[in-house]
């Protein structure tokens, strides 16, 4: 997967989690929480979803690289680079 | 303060049953006997005939959070505004703290466990795939919870689980409560979302207690000689209860006064009911009300369309309301099949609006009656109109040997 396409899966999943979340005004740097209406299960849910989706196992120590939409990326690109 | 003198007053009603999403339409529904029931689907199962409840699931809260939470939350969130609605009360009337929220439940978290065992299925039954919602989800308090945090209540909230007694029980615990001064406002009645699990439906099956009709809007019969069982059905309703002075204080409508209540035990059988205890509980809930059984001018009967269960509590009937010269009796599942824990409040409801009105609305689908069930004054399959009603008793029966009858009067002086 390309940057690009890891950055559309997590607003993918994130759009299943909360529809009316506004990604017109999202600072890809900046905490995800603090931006949309985000909370710890909603971070659970990414979660599973990237275990169902992709098999990705992400231990429980890893949870804060996923705080925002670039770290999520970093994080993800090696794990989803054969995908 | 002498709180077990308090006249307690139902002063709103939100509810939702197969076929109305308001008290208004729901009273025209019964009274012109219009079942709203259907065949459904259920994973595993098959088809059955069954009751859904179709109401703006947005109309109180996001998309969001009906995805998180269950559909028993989604349908007492629904309810509990439009109780409050209905009551002309914001909620800022009464210190968020000193509000209670007391929800019958038959049983909650079968659909949700269903609903996550089916999901790992996917998965080769591998629990990591287990949903982090699970265990917040099926928490019996989970409905009224989620009632407190759309509302944002700080007072009590829990459940009250007297299997299809429940709904009755949760109006007695508020009742309780507003007495006992632990609370000024109580939110309270039953809920169900049985109709998402195959596994109810399949163990009525098994008990042979489950209906089936070719057309699903006759499936549910107590008293016909033909009834062959229950039809599950969602629904909810959700009341405001307040202290009468307090209602009048600030110009509330008065649906009704609870007068007397009782609720007792078979103590016999897991799942056959008991003419006797029946009698008993109500016997117990007149002399509470302080009532002879000519005052009551409206019995509406817990009976399912079982054919042990509607002849039982017809025997009870019987015993004690034999001599009675005025007392008409009435059955609302015919109409709206058995809403489990939201049944007895629903059901209340249904006929409450008779104060006013003075119909009795009818039994529906009876054909034949069963000579077993017949009593005298059934208001069968067309409704009654009566010069006065003053006061109503209602049953609400449950398994493991639960009875619950209520009696609520018209507010007077």
């Amino acid at each position: 997967m390309t940057r690009d396409e890891i950055k559309d899966l997590i607003v993918e999943i994130i759009k299943d989690i909360d529809e009316d979340a506004d990604f017109h005004t999202l600072q890809s740097d900046l905490p995800l929480r603090d931006q949309l209406d985000l909370d710890s299960m909603d971070f659970l849910d990414i979660v599973m979803e990237l275990r169902k989706r992709h098999k990705l196992q992400i231990p429980e120590a890893d949870y804060p690289q996923l705080a925002s939409l670039t770290s999520c990326v970093n994080y993800l690109e090696p794990l989803l680079k054969n995908i | 303060m002498d709180y077990n003198q308090q006249r307690i007053v139902i002063t709103g009603v939100g509810l939702a049953a197969p076929g109305a999403d308001n008290l208004k339409d729901f009273r025209a529904q019964v009274l012109a006997g219009n079942s709203a029931i259907k065949e459904i689907e259920l994973r595993y199962f098959g088809s059955a005939p069954a009751g859904i409840c179709t109401f703006d699931e947005t109309r109180y809260r996001k998309k969001r959070e009906n995805k998180r939470g269950t559909r028993a939350g989604c349908l007492g969130v629904y309810c509990a505004h439009e109780a409050l609605a209905d009551a002309a009360l914001s909620i800022d009337h009464y210190e968020r703290s000193r509000i209670g929220v007391y929800v019958g439940l038959t049983e909650h978290g079968t659909v949700e466990t269903e609903n996550e065992i089916f999901n790992i299925s996917n998965y080769n039954y591998d629990v990591k795939y287990w949903s982090h919602h699970h265990n917040p989800r099926t928490v019996l308090n989970n409905p009224a919870g989620e009632i407190t945090m759309s509302l944002g209540i700080t007072g009590p909230h829990y459940a009250i689980g007297a299997a299809c007694a429940a709904g009755n029980a949760s109006l007695i615990q508020g009742v309780q409560m507003l007495r006992l001064g632990e609370v000024d406002m109580a939110l309270v009645g039953g809920i169900s979302e049985s109709t998402g699990s195959f596994g109810i439906f399949a163990s009525f099956k098994a008990q042979g207690a489950l209906a089936e009709a070719a057309d699903p809007r006759q499936a549910c019969r107590p008293f016909d000689m033909d009834r062959n069982g229950i039809v599950v059905s969602e629904g909810a309703c959700i009341y405001v209860l307040e202290r009468l002075e307090k209602a009048l204080a600030r110009g509330a409508r008065i649906y009704g006064e609870i007068a007397g209540y009782c609720i007792n035990s078979d103590a016999r059988d897991f799942v056959l009911p008991y003419d006797k205890r029946q009698a008993e509980c109500m016997e117990q809930a007149l002399k509470r009300a302080g009532m002879e059984p000519h005052h009551i001018d409206i019995i509406n009967t817990h009976a399912t369309g079982t054919r042990q269960g509607d002849i039982e509590e017809c025997k009870a009937i019987g015993q004690v309301f034999g001599t009675a010269p005025c007392t008409y009796i009435n059955n609302t599942k015919s109409i709206i099949g058995h809403a489990m824990g939201a049944a007895g409040v629903l059901e209340l409801a249904g006929n409450l609006p008779a104060f006013e009105d003075r119909w009795v609305h009818p039994t529906i689908n009876v054909s034949n009656l069963d000579p077993e069930c017949a009593l005298p004054r059934m208001v069968l399959n067309a409704p009654v109109q009566l010069p006065s009603i003053s006061a109503i008793l209602n049953n609400s029966f449950g398994m493991v040997g639960i009875n619950s009858v209520i009696i609520v009067k018209k507010y007077r002086e």
